[in-house]
């Protein structure tokens, strides 16, 4: 076994040494995706089945560069530790040319740091903080989704437009659940300065104690609701709510309520009439994203979730800014990804010069049931661009380079 | 009034399925004296087996059917637990199992991913029971009025159990006192196997009984486990009528922050828990814990004494090879070590405290994640250099350290264990909320090491320096007078205070001293990362220190350092493959079982018996058996 | 001859019961005082009194003519105390000389220090009085695995080590072999005649009692009922009553009582 190797390696070796050239032009370039496998199963899955199938579309259209793209996978245990460490070893010993991937905000900020610091490029698919194009952000961190702000955004856009006044909000009690409120505040009082905001509840993650969240919102008595909740607790507050009548004759808006992610497991529960952020896949027909969602479910005999479309949009941004660079060094592929353009799955984007932030919007519509299954519909796909703070606020926000 | 009815009653409610989970911990503990962790994978099992047994079953038939028998699977579960993890262990050293019920969690994790998949599950409503009643006026789930309902009668059905049936006197005899047990003729170990069942089939009932007002998803074994401890505790570990009475409180209590200060949510329960303790040292209805009173102590740990020539010969060398490691590891291998050598110093913390002190802290990951912190707050809004923040670091943990110890050291044992979780989790809480000034879950990045420091070589150097100068210190202390006071202190309270030594201000110390370089962990751990986050703080990281200290061997001077760096290691590893949870979860059981003195404490044992010179080392291990 | 240790009214309630009854009685220097009594008298009740292990619920202990009264174990230790446990307390995970050296440490005000190896420091000292008690061949052994009497000859050697003036021995003897008893106390003995420290110490081996007490006191249901030299307190129907007629548990006595 151990001389088996041995000699691999010295054949190997050999192979080098005679035919660098021809070596070199088929090895893959290998992109390093960190993300939480275990501990976000859930979200993670689709989103790598969406990567996997735009990897496989890349190779087998001849690669990047005339070389396959290869990513490697790691799971980093939801820790930042963890993933950093990661990182390093991806980057300094696996040959990968650049990081990608984080769900959780906190992971993706750990790598940002890290990427900033040692110079490698991390392009971050799906952590939503707004501080990592903003208050932390540094040149070498890109980011594909749409933030919290701009989703936020889209739907105090919405909200200002009903004749609601009495606003109540209910987030889980840590940074996301609070941007996502300053957020939304921020932006329907830019459009609506009369919204009043009578009740504030801040639900532990995971640990939202629906009946009395449910009652002391009851109690405000509001116009309207702004939900951040998600996942089990989303779930709770959704039965509880319904069975108590919180939501009758009340606007609701659902910070990603409507992705299948948090929308499946409600089945026939799912609430109807909330203005929600999601991903619509089954009304998109035509169009890149209706396309996406055809060889999607040709290929896997599964539908996707917003994460498969989030993944896949990742390797067509990187395969975008690697063949702009035209080169796997570092400071190529970061000078690619400023102001690149990436004909996506949901259309053109661009990773904005001045923050790094891409433009990819988001798909906002109205919860109902169909089938027994909650679905949107009246659902618009909104532009990111048009979600964004001025140019002056955002570099304000930005630490100086 | 209408409202606050509402909201007694949706407390009530509550109170319902954390009163189940509660209660079965707590005669656990009660009569194995074991701290099981896993007690939130059983409750994670019920609500899974619950609703897949629901789905098969229909009608109100299907539908309650379905919670007794995801109860009695459950308790079935718990007996092959039992008997095949725990029974093995009941004699090693105190708390000693609860290494053991961690690695059921990991172990349970997968398996629970395998069969039913990640999506989080909505549970099935209960037939007949959607929608409200309304009591004056105020509408209230219909199955939340059942629930409040029955809880009291299961709490009967199990006092009971516990005061007129055979198995009860023998649970209350047990609890009170092991021995007591084996004099009326009982066969102990499958009293425990008995018991070991019935908490897990109530932690089952619990979670199949929550499935109508939630449902089942992979976080709910760790969601769980926090406020069903500080039921436990707030109770007294071993009472059911402390836990009932605790569950409603909490649950109660809950309801009303929840409502007139809702950013409390996190930290209401942890102060209420504070404050009883404070008040009551063992829980409302708990009894004073004597250590060792139950069996539990093991053997006496062996007299100590430093390295001889030949072992620091050895050290040195592997020092050196540690040393040259920029020589012939590549850069990740400078990596990966930084991290092991940080972990390793912050376990040998925890050891000093707990090995020589016999102070079992559950909430170590407070100074370890208090003094990266500190260092990283300083830089942050002080700009302060880093070589500054890094040695004020551990300072700053020494002085949580301090605070707590002042106030925990009130109590022994479990207690003891508990309130430092608490405090643990408060910090956490703080942290976690207070974003303004900690950044809460977004954390404190671009905190790097100075320039000259900031290279992985150079940072290997600094950090090796300091983890093996702090884990040097720890052992040396160990051999100081201090250190023999520490000892001394953990041995005999009553002849070492009758002999002039403060027991008190020594173990303060101690603590302090621990958290000083929990501290200069964290502070290493920082500048190598370039981010804090709360994880730092968290239970889990606490959990992680404590594992790998029993792992490597409580008893030995050793076993942190030791044990630290082999699972760190084995962890590097395992993590490259899908299912890891699973084979790490089994390796720890696996470790656990055979060698139930841990790591170095068991090679030592075999070096006796089979390395030179084994005859006179037979002879000393015959004394010790008359 | 002066007084070293005086109680005056000494009491001390567990609840309902009165372990220890208005008990008052003086120790003079150089004295060995034996105070016997069946079991549950209330002994080491007393013992812990005198030592700070427990506050009295009323009465007042002098040491020297000052008052000690609701101090703590440690600092009676400091004012020249000594005293050794019914059931031995030890360091288990140290050997036999370490537990001694432990003590010298603690004299010395020691404890705090971090630099030094503690097991070099007042080696000999400690084997000098684990000599003294004949305990030095067994210096470098785990003190887990010594045999009961053996610990206890360990704490005696503890509880010299900062030359008291006052010995308080809770059972010194108890788990001991009959000719092993008779030479601890024989050091006993000797230790009082040539160091001039006054011994309190309790004792269930009659033989031992009578063969070196100076006086005797005797003890039952927490009352003092009797004191004396060996002879009276054999002569004394009151003690026969509660030795020979009552037998020697505190149930047995209450049947008499009856
Ligand atoms: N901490 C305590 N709480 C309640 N009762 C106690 C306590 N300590 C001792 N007692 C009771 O006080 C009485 C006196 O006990 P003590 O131990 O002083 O007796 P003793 O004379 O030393 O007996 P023995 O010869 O068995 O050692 C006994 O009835 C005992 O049960
Ligand atoms: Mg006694």
């Amino acid at each position: 076994m151990q001389r088996k190797t041995f000699i691999k390696g010295l054949i190997a070796a050999g192979a080098l040494a005679t035919l660098p050239l021809t070596a070199a032009a088929q090895d893959p370039i290998i992109i390093g995706e960190i993300n939480h496998y275990k501990r976000m199963a859930a979200f993670a899955e689709p989103y790598k089945m969406g990567m996997e199938l735009a990897i496989e579309e890349t190779n087998a259209a001849g690669g990047v560069m005339g070389r396959p793209l290869e990513f490697i996978f790691r799971d980093d245990q939801g820790e930042p530790g963890e993933a950093v460490k990661i990182a390093e070893e991806l980057m300094t010993r696996d040959g990968a040319v650049m990081l990608t991937g984080t769900i959780l905000s906190n992971v993706g900020l750990a790598i940002s740091s890290f990427a900033g610091e040692k110079g490698y490029v991390y392009l971050a698919s799906e952590p939503l903080a707004d501080s990592l194009v903003w208050a932390a952000g540094n040149p070498y961190t890109f980011r594909l989704r749409s933030s919290t702000f701009m989703q936020a955004a889209m739907l105090a856009e919405a909200a200002a437009k009903t004749n609601a006044t009495r606003f109540a909000t209910i987030a889980p009690n840590y940074a996301y659940g609070k941007d996502a409120v300053a957020a939304f505040k921020e932006n329907l009082l830019k459009l609506k300065p009369e919204a009043e905001f009578v009740a504030e509840q801040w639900p532990a993650l995971f640990k939202i104690d629906a009946g009395a969240e449910v009652q002391a919102l009851e109690r405000a008595k509001p116009d309207a609701i702004y939900n951040v909740t998600f996942g089990p607790d989303l779930a709770k507050f959704v039965r509880d709510g319904t069975d108590r009548g919180l939501f009758d004759g009340r606007d609701v808006y659902g910070l990603l309520s409507g992705e299948p992610e948090y929308l499946d497991p409600l089945g026939d529960e799912a609430p109807e009439g909330w203005t929600v952020t999601g991903f619509p896949w089954y009304d998109l027909e035509g169009g890149p994203d209706g396309e996406f969602v055809k060889t999607y479910q040709a290929r896997y005999d599964d539908y996707p979730r917003l994460g498969s479309i989030v993944g896949y949009m990742t390797v067509q941004s990187i395969v975008a800014a690697l063949e702009k660079a035209g080169s796997t060094e570092t400071e190529a592929i970061r000078a690619a990804f400023e102001g690149l353009e990436v004909d996506s799955a949901m259309g053109p984007i661009v990773f904005r010069e001045i923050d790094n932030q891409s433009t990819m919007g988001a798909y906002v519509g109205t919860t109902a049931l169909q089938d027994g299954k909650g679905v949107m519909v009246d659902w618009e796909y909104k532009d990111g661009a048009n979600y964004l703070p001025s140019d002056e606020e955002v570099r304000a926000l930005r630490p100086a380079q | 009034m209408e409202f606050f009815v509402a909201q007694i009653l949706t407390g009530l409610a509550n109170a319902s399925s954390l009163f189940l989970v509660a209660c079965g911990l707590s005669l656990i503990f009660g009569v194995t004296r074991i701290v099981n962790f896993a007690h939130g994978s059983l409750y994670m099992l019920g609500a899974y087996i619950g609703l897949t047994l629901m789905e098969a079953l229909p009608g109100h038939f299907g539908f309650w059917g379905s919670i007794l028998l995801a109860g009695i699977a459950v308790g079935l579960i718990g007996v092959v637990i039992e008997m095949l993890v725990l029974r093995p262990v009941y004699r090693a050293p105190e708390l000693f199992q609860l290494v053991a019920t961690f690695g059921v969690i990991l172990v349970i994790q997968d398996l629970a991913l395998l069969i039913w998949g990640p999506e989080d599950q909505l549970g099935p409503r209960a037939p007949g029971l959607r929608g409200v009643f309304r009591i004056m006026g105020e509408p209230i789930p219909k199955y939340d009025i059942v629930l409040l309902i029955i809880t009291p009668f299961i709490a009967l059905a199990l006092w009971w159990m516990m005061t007129r049936t055979r198995l009860g006197v023998l649970v209350r005899a047990a609890t009170q006192d092991r021995e007591m047990v084996g004099a009326l003729g009982v066969n102990q170990a499958w009293l425990f196997t008995g018991v070991f069942a019935l908490g897990s089939a109530l932690a089952g009932l619990g979670g199949a009984l929550q499935l109508p007002k939630g449902g089942a998803d992979l976080l709910m074994d760790f969601t769980i486990l926090t406020p069903v401890f500080v039921v436990v505790v707030i109770g007294g570990m071993g009472s059911l009528p402390g836990a009932y009475l605790a569950a409603i409180i909490i649950s109660v209590l809950n309801v009303f922050g929840v409502t007139y200060i809702p950013q409390s949510t996190l930290v209401l329960m942890f102060i209420v828990m504070i404050v009883v303790l404070m008040i009551r040292p063992y829980g409302l209805f708990g009894r004073e814990e004597v250590a060792g009173e139950h069996g539990q102590v093991g053997e006496p740990e062996e007299p100590i004494k430093p390295a001889s020539a030949k072992v620091r010969a050895i050290v040195a060398a592997g020092l050196a090879m540690l040393a040259l490691l920029p020589l012939y590891g590549g850069n990740f291998a400078l990596v990966l070590t930084t991290d092991i050598l940080i972990f390793c110093l912050f376990a040998a913390s925890l050891h000093f405290l707990l090995g020589l002190g016999g102070m079992v802290s559950f909430g170590h990951a407070a100074y370890y994640g208090g003094g990266a912190y500190v260092a990283a707050l300083l830089v942050t809004w002080t700009e302060t250099p880093m070589e500054l923040a890094f040695l004020l670091a551990p300072l700053g943990a020494g002085l949580i350290a301090i605070v707590v110890g002042w106030v925990c050291l009130r109590l022994t044992g479990v207690y003891f264990a508990m309130l430092t979780l608490a405090f643990a989790q408060l910090l956490w809480s703080l942290v976690w909320q207070w974003q303004e000034v900690t950044g809460g879950d977004d954390g404190q990045v671009n905190i790097w090491p100075a320039d000259w420091l900031n290279d992985n070589t150079v940072y290997f150097y600094f950090a090796l320096i300091f983890s093996v100068g702090g884990i040097l210190t720890l052992r040396h202390l160990a051999h100081s007078p201090f250190g023999y006071a520490l000892r001394a202190a953990r041995d005999s309270k009553r002849q070492a205070e009758a002999t002039g030594i403060d027991t008190r201000r020594v173990q303060l110390l101690a603590f302090t001293f621990a958290g000083f370089m929990g501290g200069l962990a964290g502070a290493l751990f920082v500048f190598s990362k370039g981010s804090v986050f709360p994880n730092e703080l968290e239970i889990v990281r606490s959990f992680d220190a404590l594992i790998v200290v029993f792992l490597g061997g409580v008893k030995t001077l050793a076993g942190g350092v030791v044990g630290a760096g082999f699972f760190k290691g084995v962890e590097d590893v395992l993590t490259r493959f899908e299912y890891w949870r699973l084979v790490m979860g089994l390796l720890i059981i696996f470790v656990v079982v055979v060698a139930p003195e841990g790591i170095v404490g068991s090679l030592r044992r075999a070096w006796r018996r089979f390395g030179p010179g084994h005859s006179q080392a037979d002879t000393a291990t015959e004394e010790r058996r008359t | 001859m002066s007084v070293i240790l005086e109680t005056r009214g000494l009491t001390k309630n567990f609840g309902g019961l009165v372990a220890v009854d208005d008990v008052s009685f003086a120790l003079q220097k150089g004295e060995l005082l034996a105070l016997i009594g069946p079991n549950g008298a209330g002994k080491s009740t007393c013992f812990n009194m005198l030592m700070g292990q427990l506050p009295p619920t009323s009465g007042e202990v002098y040491l020297d003519g000052d008052r000690i009264t609701g101090l703590g174990p440690r600092q009676i230790w400091r004012l020249g105390v000594g005293r050794t446990f019914q059931i031995t307390a030890t360091y288990a995970s140290m050997t036999v000389v370490e537990n001694v050296q432990m003590a010298l440490l603690s004299h010395n005000g020691e404890i705090f220090r971090v630099l030094p190896f503690a097991h070099r420091m007042y080696r000999d000292q400690a084997l000098a009085l684990l000599d003294m008690v004949g305990m030095a061949a067994q210096a470098d052994r785990h003190c887990a695995v010594l045999a009961y009497g053996d610990l206890k000859r360990m704490e005696l050697a503890i509880a010299l080590a900062h030359e008291p003036k006052l010995l308080l021995m809770d059972e010194p003897t108890a788990g001991m072999a009959p000719r092993e008893r008779v030479a601890l106390m024989e050091l006993t003995a000797r230790i009082v005649a040539e160091q001039g420290v006054s011994v309190l110490f309790t004792e269930h081996d009659m033989d031992v009692v009578f063969g070196h007490a100076h006086r005797i006191m005797v003890l039952n249901r927490g009352a003092l009922i009797a004191e004396g030299n060996a002879a009276e307190i054999r002569a004394n129907p009151l003690v026969q009553e509660v030795y020979l007629g009552g037998g020697t548990v505190f149930g047995g006595a209450e049947t008499t009582d009856a």
